[in-house]
């Protein structure tokens, strides 16, 4: 199968989870999310209350595959940041390790300066992050392990239950 | 790719609605939409044209319960159908889990379900998944119009592996949710194969 499944534990997700308030905070930034690039939501900080945030990382992921898509017809490899102003609030989208898409909502309480600034040194720590929780993973699956795993007990009986 | 988050006990997993234009792929995910209680669904996210054929995709995110205190939730896509839209199909397939294809039972688009089913083999092989590898189910959809294929014959034509099949009319939501919990199912089981 094509890429693996993106397994997250308890720590990694708290050094994000750090990471991203951090962020969230250096760059006065209304909401700071992190998305895989498949659309899924892996964490977020800030004022989310009010935002579809799973609606919106489906969008943004969206949003990065088409634009992957025109860089690959004009000869580029990707393009690494997406920038768009709006009245109130402005989105700033960039590209982790090729992996996870990190997405800035801020307004004129900050600037695309400080925001691209502290983004660069975000970046280099979630890297970091995301290269730990790929190793971790392979050598999890290399030894076999399934840590506990929640699934190896599932039921047709569980699945059943869904879908009353 | 499924997205297991062991912090917030999620897991997260992608399901594609695949079929030539006009089978019904928008309708299924409405007719799900229409069905599910508010508190288990988002939004409905339609990207489409003024005259409602879907320009990039559907979206629609159902967290339908818990499993082994696991909250299970999925991601159902649609893609475009139209010939023109191969660029957005690719994208969209990115990372699935598991694959439904909407055939539309109408004599005269056997050609298209075709088609699409070709396109959406060679989709998949670029990007290095095997259609007979992933969690897969066919539904034959229109199934209350005059017109219609026989069901043996739309099976020797598109499903040469056996897959489960369901017969739907869409819009009325017959074998809507069968075939959402066959593809479901599928790919919970491939998880406990991994994991
Ligand atoms: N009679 C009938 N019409 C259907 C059925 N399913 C979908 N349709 C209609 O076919 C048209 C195209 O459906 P849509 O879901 O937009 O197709 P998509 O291009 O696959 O997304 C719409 O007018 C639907 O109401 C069905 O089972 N029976
Ligand atoms: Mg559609």
């Amino acid at each position: 199968m094509a890429g693996s499944d993106l397994v997250m534990y308890e720590n990694e997700f708290v050094k994000i989870d750090e990471e991203l308030q951090k962020l969230h905070q250096q760059a006065n930034a209304n909401v700071v999310f992190l998305v895989d690039k498949n659309g899924q939501l892996i964490a977020s900080a800030g004022e989310t209350h009010n935002i579809d945030t799973t609606s919106l990382a489906s969008l943004t992921a969206g949003n990065i595959a088409a634009t992957g898509g025109i860089a690959r017809l004009l000869g580029e490899k990707e393009f690494t940041i997406l920038f768009h102003e709006g009245e109130k609030d402005n989105i700033h989208i960039s590209l982790i390790g090729q992996r996870v898409i990190l997405v800035v909502i801020f307004d004129q309480r900050s600037s695309l300066g400080l925001v691209r600034l502290r983004v660069k040194k975000a970046s280099e720590v979630l890297t970091k992050i995301f290269d730990e929780i790929t190793s971790k993973s392979e050598k999890d699956k290399s030894e076999g392990k399934s840590v506990e795993s929640p699934f190896a007990e599932i039921s047709d009986e569980d699945i059943d239950n869904l879908f009353r | 790719m499924s997205f297991i988050n062991y912090s917030s006990r999620e897991i997260n997993c992608k399901i594609v609605y695949y079929g030539p234009g006009l089978c019904g792929k928008t309708t299924n995910l409405q007719y799900i939409y229409k069905k599910t209680n508010p508190e288990q669904k988002g939004k409905l996210i339609s990207l489409a044209t003024e005259t409602e054929r879907t320009l990039f995709f559907d979206f629609l995110p159902l967290a339908l319960g818990d499993i082994r205190g696991f909250k299970v939730r999925f991601h159902l896509y649609t893609v475009p159908g139209q010939v023109f839209y191969a660029a957005s199909r690719k994208l969209i397939l990115k990372g699935v889990d598991g694959v439904v294809f909407v055939a539309d039972s109408q004599i005269e688009r056997m050609e298209a379900n075709i088609e699409s089913f070709e396109d959406l083999k060679i989709n998949l092989a670029e990007q290095g998944y095997a259609l007979e590898k992933l969690p897969f189910a066919i539904q034959y959809n229109k199934r209350d119009l005059p017109n219609v294929a026989p069901l043996d014959e739309m099976n020797k034509i598109l499903n040469g592996s056996s897959v489960q099949w369901f017969e739907a009319v869409a819009p009325a939501g017959v074998g809507v949710f069968e075939t959402l919990k066959s593809v479901a199912k599928q790919v919970l089981l491939e998880l406990k194969k991994h994991y």
